[in-house]
């Protein structure tokens, strides 16, 4: 950590804005799992223990130019680009205000166009083909944009991962596949999902791929950045593989304690990037405990007046059903 | 005009879109060097550059999902799936994401895209390559599906499906493709979405249908007319989704029976739906149930009965006399 900080890609806003979009995230999550249990809202899938890779990446990124197809763990990312938490409160609580989906979508399904993000779905990997495309069409057009899509190690298995990726590769495209590697889908493990590395099916494709400690939040920004110079210089696509771990269960329909120990999560829990990244800041004079608490006590009042704001808002009506299946005016 | 077969028709279109508007792009499996498996792209490549007519992959996902990804970008693509059944292969990026993009984002993104695929009996293709799977399309809400059954439609109902803002499913019929010429104008000109036509005006019963078998359909009312002197009123639906019910429920209440003839398997497809509306719209009017002449619930048949397995003439006569003598 000490070499990349010292090699003097990282300035001490920079730092800042990728520890506490962290903090953000991670104090988000956690009020959304005690949402659940308390019973205020239906469901909740947690990114907790990804929020370093993601926060990371999205600080390497252009996020007034490039094009973003994250996934439904991506709640540091989203933060990150700009989605308040009173935004991510409304989508919780899945009220007509929602910008991803207007409440129409399971939480964490992201899309916002002020944001550049476009909308995804349940099924895992199909966003991978719609990048590609938004790829394309970015080099039609000859626009600075470079295709960001993240996905778990889940999604590398599915054809659309690969139909992908292959495109991609044939037409050398700007897109960045940043696969999460969270060691789990759902309860199958990663040993049971690949039985090579997920990071050198990028060969096969005829582009780079790379792996990084997602906890690692130099790393991750160093190996986002390296990918979108090369895409913009016209070289091609790359897969980062972030090797990460999922914290929480799947969902908060999840027990997973059927499949792993908690011994096992308790070693991966030590290894976490927001602590990590906390007392890298701290040593190097960034950051302090009172910054820590002030921080800590602005994310618990924002996010109070979330719940507020977000149970106070309305449902979509049940008038607006037929909204949007067709364009307005459009026959059906 | 020119005198133009259904696949010249569709080429014509795509040529006349490509050269109005520059988001429009056409791609899929061999569609561009060659021209496409059955030639419906041939040229479009030489004249408008391999960026916005190209080969993929063999990968229909991909094919979807790339169709997804530049339709929400503005785009306006027109997707080669190669052969109907193909479309099994990518029915989560056609039905769930392109279908749903405008719902799922609460209007604001949309796909508007074209995907075209051939389909269809009596040529011999056999499953997968012969099916008609519009009643598949037809349950997903998002996609409006079209099913031309005549050169001068097929240009103008493309036109109209390049040009729509939401997804639309061309199907294109295997026998139509090369079986006979019209007259079509070489300018573009659109035939309006979710209309049906009235092929031949009549008095004494209706019969509906679309496709390929909208000839037979003819041949069966010609016939009817010289052994009966019956008079049969033809709709062509040219859209079967949406479907354009005051058209049928016009005639219907006109000739008060009605026959409903498709390729496809017997349940729950478009037959089943027009009944249904027909009926809730016009059941007083009505002398006599309204019949199906469809293939059976099976697989598609393979070659050598595939005549016995889709409707005849003989069997639509057969349903038009039934009804008559109710």
């Amino acid at each position: 950590m000490e070499a990349q900080h010292a090699a003097g890609s990282w300035t001490e806003a920079l730092w800042r804005r990728c520890y506490e979009t962290v903090v953000r995230a991670r104090t988000y999550d956690e009020m959304a799992h005690v949402l659940q249990r308390s019973g205020k809202v239906a469901f909740h899938v947690s990114g907790i223990g990804q929020e370093t890779a993601q926060a990371a990446a999205a600080c390497a990124l252009n996020t007034e130019t490039d094009l973003f197809f994250p996934y439904y763990r991506d709640y540091a990312f989203m933060i990150a680009l700009g989605m308040s938490v009173d935004e991510l409160m409304l989508s919780l609580f899945l009220k007509a205000a929602d910008p991803n989906s207007g409440g129409r979508q399971m939480v964490g399904h992201f899309g916002c166009k002020r944001l550049r993000v476009f909308t995804g779905s349940s099924p895992v990997a199909t966003q991978i083909p719609h990048a590609v495309g938004a790829a394309y069409a970015a080099r039609l057009r000859g626009e600075e944009a470079v295709a960001f899509v993240s996905f778990g190690e889940g999604s590398s298995n599915q054809g659309d991962f690969h139909e992908g990726c292959n495109f991609a590769g044939v037409h050398q495209l700007p897109v960045i596949f940043f696969c999460q590697n969270n060691r789990y889908a759902i309860s199958v493990p990663e040993r049971w999902q690949v039985a090579g590395r997920i990071v050198d099916r990028a060969h096969g494709y005829g582009f780079t791929g790379v792996r990084v400690d997602g906890n690692d939040a130099f790393a991750v920004y160093d190996a986002v950045r390296t990918a979108r110079d090369r895409a913009r210089a016209g070289e091609g696509p790359t897969l980062i593989e972030a090797m990460v771990y999922r914290i929480q269960p799947h969902s908060t329909a999840d027990n997973d304690l059927l499949y792993r120990t908690r011994e096992e999560i308790e070693q991966h829990r030590a290894r976490d990037g927001c602590s990590a990244m906390r007392a890298y800041g701290i040593e190097a004079g960034m950051w302090s405990m009172a910054q820590e608490d002030a921080l800590r006590a602005q994310c618990a009042h924002a996010l109070k007046q979330a719940i507020e704001y977000a149970e106070r808002a309305p449902y979509a009506d049940a008038s607006t059903l037929c909204d949007h299946i067709v364009a307005e005016g459009g026959q059906r | 005009m020119t005198n133009m077969t259904m696949i010249e028709a569709i080429r014509d279109a795509m040529r006349c879109e490509l050269e109005r508007d520059p988001t429009v792009m056409v791609f899929g499996e061999d569609v561009g060097h060659v021209g496409g498996v059955f030639r419906a792209t041939e040229g479009l490549q030489k004249q408008f550059g391999a960026t916005r007519v190209f080969d993929t992959p063999l990968a229909e996902s991909g094919i979807g999902g790339l169709a997804v990804g530049l339709g929400v970008q503005g785009f306006r693509p027109v997707a080669e799936i190669q052969f109907i059944g193909f479309i099994f292969e990518t029915m989560d990026q056609i039905c769930s994401q392109a279908a749903r993009m405008r719902y799922r984002s609460g209007g604001r993104y949309s796909a508007p895209i074209v995907f075209r695929t051939p389909f269809g009996g009596g040529v011999k293709a056999p499953e997968l390559h012969g099916d008609s799977l519009e009643g598949l399309m037809v349950q997903t809400p998002g996609m409006k599906v079209v099913i031309p059954s005549n050169p001068y439609d097929a240009k103008g109902l493309l036109i109209s499906a390049i040009r729509d803002d939401d997804p639309v499913f061309y199907m294109e019929h295997l026998k139509l493709y090369r079986s006979f010429r019209a007259e079509v104008p070489d300018e573009p000109y659109t035939v309006p979405i979710g209309v049906a036509g009235v092929v031949r005006e009549g008095s004494d019963v209706t019969l509906i249908t679309y496709g390929a078998m909208v000839h037979t359909a003819v041949q069966a009312a010609d016939e009817l007319q010289r052994t009966r002197g019956a008079s049969v009123e033809v709709i062509d639906l040219r859209t079967v989704m949406p479907l354009d019910i005051e058209t049928l429920v016009t005639s219907v209440k006109k000739t008060h029976r009605a026959i409903v003839v498709q390729e496809a398997q017997r349940t729950a497809g478009v037959a089943a739906e027009v009944i249904a509306q027909v009926t809730e719209e016009a059941i007083l009017h009505l002398e006599a149930p309204i019949m199906r002449i469809t293939a059976p619930d099976t697989v598609m048949a393979f070659g050598q009965i595939e005549e016995e397995w889709l409707p005849s003439v003989a069997r639509i006569v057969a349903g038009l006399v039934h009804v008559l003598d109710f």
